[in-house]
C-alpha cells in the first residue's frame, strides 16, 4: 500500500470524493433546504482542495478554492441551491475532474465556470478574487531587521503542560537558533503541599545572541503566544536599557517589561495571521513531481482498505485451486478409510468452505455504486431531450461480484438512454394520453436465488410491435407473415443491426446497442428479458449470476457422465413416481404437492445410450417464477464447484454454463438451469402450437 | 523508542503522506480515519502526540479533540490540528477544545517534521 505513488491515491481518493460531492449535488436539487447534504459537499470540496495542493495539483486546489468559496455562500445560507446553481456547479465538478487529470486544460473554461457559479450563488457581477493573501506575504517582515540578538521572556500558561506543551522542546527549539542564556524564574512556585503537578508555575528569561530575525523566534512560541506571557525585545534596546542604573537582569527591571510588552504583543499578534498565510503561499510553489499519467489503477470501492483489484483476482484463483486440492484430498481419504485422516480432509474441507465465503465476500460490491452514476446521467438525459424525469432506485445494497458490475455499466447505460430516448414520451405526448408530465424510470436490483435480477422499467410508450416486425421483415430476421409470438418479436430488438427509432438521435438509436448489450450479458452468464405494454412502459429485466468464479452445485449422474446443478437454484429433490413418464418431447408434467411442475428427461435431452437407472430422480429447479424438474440417475451429493469457461469451440453450447473438475479429476459440465428452463419452455410452446395446428 | 504519533484525517492521502514522512524521521504511526477511531486508538494505548483534521465525516475533529481531553490519557499529550483556512473562529475554538498547536495545510514534510519537533521532539 506504501509503495503506491501518492500522487495516484490522490487520483483515487479523488475520484471518490467528486463522486460523493456529485450525489451531494444532485440531492440537493430535490432538496434544496438539507444542510447536511450542503455539508457533505462542502466537506468533499475541502477535502480534495487539502489534498489536491499537497499532491502538487495546485491547478485543481486553486479551482476548488474559488468554487468552495461560492459555496461557501450556500452553507451559510446566502445563496439557496437551485437549478440553475447546481447545474454550475455540476459543470465545475466536471471542470474539476478533467483538472485532474490533466491540470493544463483551458483555463478560460474554468474562469467561466466559476463565473457562471458566482453568479448563480449572487446574482453579482463575477469579481475574481486572488485565491490567497499573496500580496500580504510580500510585505511581511516587521522584523526583517536582524539586531545582535533578542531577550526574550516567557510564562506559559498554567495548564500548557496538561495541554501537551513542553517548554524544555521550546528552550531547546531557541537554543538552536544560537547560543542562549537561558534563567528561569521560580517566584511563583508555591509552597510544595499547594503545588499541582501539572501546572506550569516557572517563567524564562533567556538571552539569545544571534542575528535572526524577529520571526524566527516568534515562530519558536507560534502555537502557544497567544495565551502566554510573551516578551521579546531586541538585545540592542536592552543594552541601552541596561546603560540606565538597573541591570537587565536585576528583578528591578520587569516592572520596565510590562510597560513595553503591550505594543510588542501587538505587533506579534499582526504577524500572526501572515505567517499562517505564508505557509500554504509557499507550498505552492512547485511541490511534489508533476503527477504522472499512470491511468488509474482498479481498486475496489468502498472500502476502507485499498487492494489493487488484480490481486483480489489473484486471491480467487488461488482459493479456486485450493477447492479443486482439498476436493482431491477427501476423496482420496475416503478412499484409504484412516479415519485420522478423514478428519483432517473435513477440517480442511470446512476451512476452504469458509475462505471460499470469505474471499468471494471481499470481491462483491453493493450495485449502489454503479446506480449512482446513472443519476447524473439521468439528470443531464432529461435536461438535453427536455424530458421530466422521475428517476427512482431501489435494491442499491444488492451485492454482486466486482468483475460483473464492471461490465454491466455500458449495458445499463445503453438501456437506461434507450429507455429516455424511446421510451419516455415528451410532456405534450403524455399529456394527451393522461399520464403525468414527469416519466418514471425505475432501476431495481434484487436477490433472485443464485442470481441478481435489475430491472429498468419506464412508464412510456412501450415497444411498437408493429414496428419491430416491419424493422425484422425490412432486415431479413423474419419471412414476411411468419407467426412469431410476442415475446419472440420483443426479442427481435436484440438482433444485431435493429433499429426501430424512426429518426437517430446522438444519443441512442444508431443501430448498434442492443445486440451488443445481449452479448455483454450473456458473457457474463445473464440474460436480458424484454416486457412490454403499448401505451404502459417497458420493463427490461436482467438476470446475472451472482458470481463468476465458485458456486455450491449438486452433482448428478446422467448415464456415465456426471453434471452440476448450481445448487441455489435446486428447490428439491424427489423421486419420479413409477408407472410417471414423459412422452417422446422428452417433457411433461409432474404433480407435486398439488402442483403441476414440468419435467425434463436429461437422458432424452442428451440421447444418453444404456438402460436408466430403475429409480429415477428429479431435481426441481427453479428460475425466476418458473419451474422445472430435471430427471437424472442418481443425485450423487453438493459439491463446491470451481466453475471453468467452457472452451471457445464450446461456448455455444447453451446448455452448459461451464465445467468444473471433480475430486478424481473428471470433468463435470455445469448444466444452465436458466437455458435448460427456456429449452424446455420452447419445446413445450412448439407442441403447443403444433397440437393446435392439428385442430385446426 | 521511537515516540507515536497518532495521525487522524478521513482523507487517505493526507494519511498516507503524513505517515510516511513521519515514518522516515523515526516516529511510530498510528491512523484512524475519523474522531471515533482516533478517540478508540488514542484510549486505548498511549500516543506521544495527535494530528487530526477538523473536517471529518462521523465525529468532527473538535468533538474528537474535546472528548480526548476529557480523558486522563491525553494529560501531557500535544495535540496539532490541520486546518485549510486561516479561519481564526476556528483556531480558537479548536485551542479551546484543548489542542495544542496547528498546521495550516497543505503542507511540505519538512514543515511537518519541524511541528512535530516542536511539539514533541525528535
Amino acid at each position: 500500500m506504501s509503495d503506491l505513488d501518492p500522487a495516484e491515491v490522490f487520483r483515487q481518493e479523488a475520484a471518490d470524493l467528486i463522486e460523493t460531492l456529485e450525489q451531494a449535488l444532485l440531492d440537493l436539487e430535490k432538496r434544496p433546504d438539507d444542510s447536511e447534504l450542503v455539508g457533505l459537499a462542502f466537506r468533499a470540496l475541502h477535502t480534495l482542495k487539502g489534498s489536491g495542493a499537497m499532491f502538487g495539483f495546485n491547478a485543481v486546489s486553486e479551482f476548488i478554492h474559488e468554487f468552495e468559496t461560492a459555496f461557501d455562500r450556500v452553507r451559510k445560507g446566502e445563496a439557496v441551491a437551485d437549478r440553475r446553481l447546481i447545474a454550475a456547479a455540476l459543470d465545475a465538478r466536471d471542470h474539476v475532474a478533467q483538472l485532474i487529470d490533466d491540470p493544463d486544460v483551458d483555463p478560460a473554461r474554468g474562469a467561466a465556470i466559476l463565473a457562471a457559479l458566482k453568479v448563480a450563488v449572487s446574482g453579482e457581477a463575477p469579481v475574481i478574487a486572488p485565491s490567497r493573501p499573496d500580496a500580504a506575504v510580500d510585505g511581511a517582515g516587521p522584523g526583517g531587521v536582524a539586531p545582535a540578538g533578542w531577550h526574550v521572556r516567557f510564562r506559559l500558561p498554567a495548564d500548557a503542560l496538561t495541554l501537551g506543551t513542553n517548554p524544555l522542546l521550546l528552550l531547546d527549539e531557541l537554543r538552536e537558533l544560537g547560543p542562549c542564556e537561558i534563567v528561569a524564574n521560580v517566584d511563583d512556585v508555591p509552597p510544595l503541599d499547594r503545588i499541582e503537578p501539572e501546572q506550569c508555575y516557572l517563567a524564562w528569561d533567556v538571552t539569545l545572541r544571534a542575528e535572526v530575525p524577529q520571526e524566527a523566534v516568534d515562530d519558536v512560541f507560534l502555537f502557544v503566544r497567544d495565551d502566554m506571557d510573551l516578551a521579546i525585545q531586541p538585545l540592542a534596546l536592552e543594552t541601552a536599557e541596561a546603560q540606565q542604573p538597573a541591570t537587565s537582569k536585576s528583578p528591578a527591571t520587569h516592572p520596565a517589561a510590562p510597560a513595553l510588552a503591550p505594543d510588542r504583543r501587538n505587533e506579534i499578534a499582526q504577524v500572526g495571521p501572515l505567517q499562517a498565510a505564508a505557509l500554504p503561499s509557499a507550498e505552492r510553489a512547485p511541490a511534489g513531481k508533476p503527477a504522472e499519467r499512470a491511468s488509474p489503477a482498479r481498486v475496489e470501492r468502498n472500502a476502507t482498505l485499498r487492494v489493487p483489484a488484480e490481486r483480489l483476482d489473484e486471491l480467487m484463483d488461488r482459493v479456486g485451486e485450493l477447492v479443486i486440492a482439498q476436493a482431491r484430498l477427501s476423496q482420496l481419504a475416503e478412499a484409504i478409510h484412516d479415519p485420522a485422516l478423514v478428519n483432517v480432509a473435513e477440517e480442511i474441507e470446512r476451512l476452504t468452505a469458509s475462505l471460499r465465503d470469505t474471499t468471494m465476500g471481499t470481491r462483491m460490491v453493493p450495485i449502489g455504486s454503479l446506480f449512482g452514476r446513472f443519476r447524473r446521467l439521468v439528470h443531464d438525459l432529461s435536461e438535453d431531450l427536455g424530458k421530466s424525469i422521475n428517476f427512482v432506485t431501489e435494491g442499491e445494497d444488492t451485492e454482486l461480484d466486482k468483475t460483473v458490475i464492471e461490465q454491466l455499466a455500458d449495458p445499463l447505460v445503453h438501456l437506461i438512454r434507450n429507455s429516455i430516448d424511446h421510451g419516455i414520451e415528451n410532456p405534450d405526448r403524455r399529456a394527451e394520453t393522461g399520464k403525468s408530465a414527469a416519466g418514471t424510470l425505475r432501476l431495481a436490483a434484487s436477490h433472485r436465488g443464485a442470481e441478481v435480477a435489475i430491472t429498468i422499467s419506464d412508464d412510456g410508450a412501450g415497444l411498437n410491435g408493429e414496428r419491430i416486425r416491419r424493422r425484422a421483415e425490412e432486415a431479413g430476421l423474419i419471412a414476411p407473415g411468419q407467426p412469431v409470438s410476442e415475446a419472440e418479436l420483443n426479442r427481435m430488438i436484440f438482433q444485431p443491426g435493429f433499429s426501430t427509432a424512426a429518426q437517430v438521435t446522438s444519443l441512442s438509436g444508431r443501430g448498434v446497442g442492443m445486440d451488443v448489450v445481449k452479448r455483454t450479458i450473456d458473457g457474463l452468464r445473464g440474460s436480458i428479458d424484454v416486457d412490454t405494454r403499448p401505451g404502459k412502459g417497458t420493463t427490461m429485466t436482467l438476470r446475472l449470476p451472482l458470481t463468476l468464479a465458485i458456486i455450491d452445485g449438486l452433482l448428478v449422474r446422467v448415464g456415465e457422465d456426471r453434471y452440476t446443478i448450481p445448487l441455489a437454484a435446486v428447490e428439491e429433490c424427489l423421486e419420479l413416481p413409477v408407472g410417471v413418464d414423459g412422452d417422446a418431447r422428452g417433457r411433461s408434467f409432474l404433480n407435486v404437492r398439488g402442483e403441476l411442475v414440468p419435467f425434463l428427461k436429461l437422458r432424452q435431452v442428451f440421447d444418453t445410450q444404456g438402460n436408466p437407472d430403475p429409480f429415477q430422480k428429479v431435481v426441481v429447479v427453479a428460475s425466476d417464477s418458473m419451474r422445472v424438474g430435471l430427471v437424472v440417475d442418481q443425485i450423487i451429493g453438493n459439491n463446491q464447484t470451481v466453475i471453468k469457461q467452457l472452451s471457445r469451440l464450446h461456448s455455444g453450447l447453451k446448455t452448459f454454463s461451464g465445467a468444473t473438475i471433480l475430486g478424481d479429476g473428471t470433468v463435470a459440465l455445469i448444466l444452465d438451469v436458466m437455458h435448460l428452463v427456456a429449452f424446455g419452455q420452447k419445446l413445450e410452446e412448439r407442441r403447443r402450437a403444433e397440437t393446435l395446428g392439428r385442430a385446426a | 523508542m521511537s515516540k507515536t504519533i497518532l495521525m487522524v484525517d478521513d482523507s487517505a492521502s493526507v494519511r498516507q503522506m503524513v505517515g510516511m514522512t513521519l515514518k522516515q524521521a523515526g516516529y511510530s504511526v498510528v491512523e484512524a480515519c475519523d474522531g471515533r477511531e482516533a478517540l478508540q486508538k488514542a484510549t486505548a494505548s498511549r500516543v506521544d502526540a495527535v494530528i487530526t483534521d477538523l473536517n471529518m465525516p462521523g465525529m468532527d475533529g473538535l468533538s474528537f479533540i474535546r472528548a480526548y481531553r476529557a480523558t486522563p490519557a491525553s494529560s501531557g499529550v500535544p495535540i496539532v490540528f490541520l486546518t485549510t483556512e486561516s479561519d481564526e473562529g476556528l483556531k480558537a475554538q479548536a485551542k479551546q477544545a484543548g489542542a495544542t498547536g496547528w498546521m495550516v495545510k497543505p503542507f511540505k514534510p519538512d514543515q511537518l517534521l519541524a511541528i512535530m519537533r516542536k511539539v514533541v521532539g525528535a
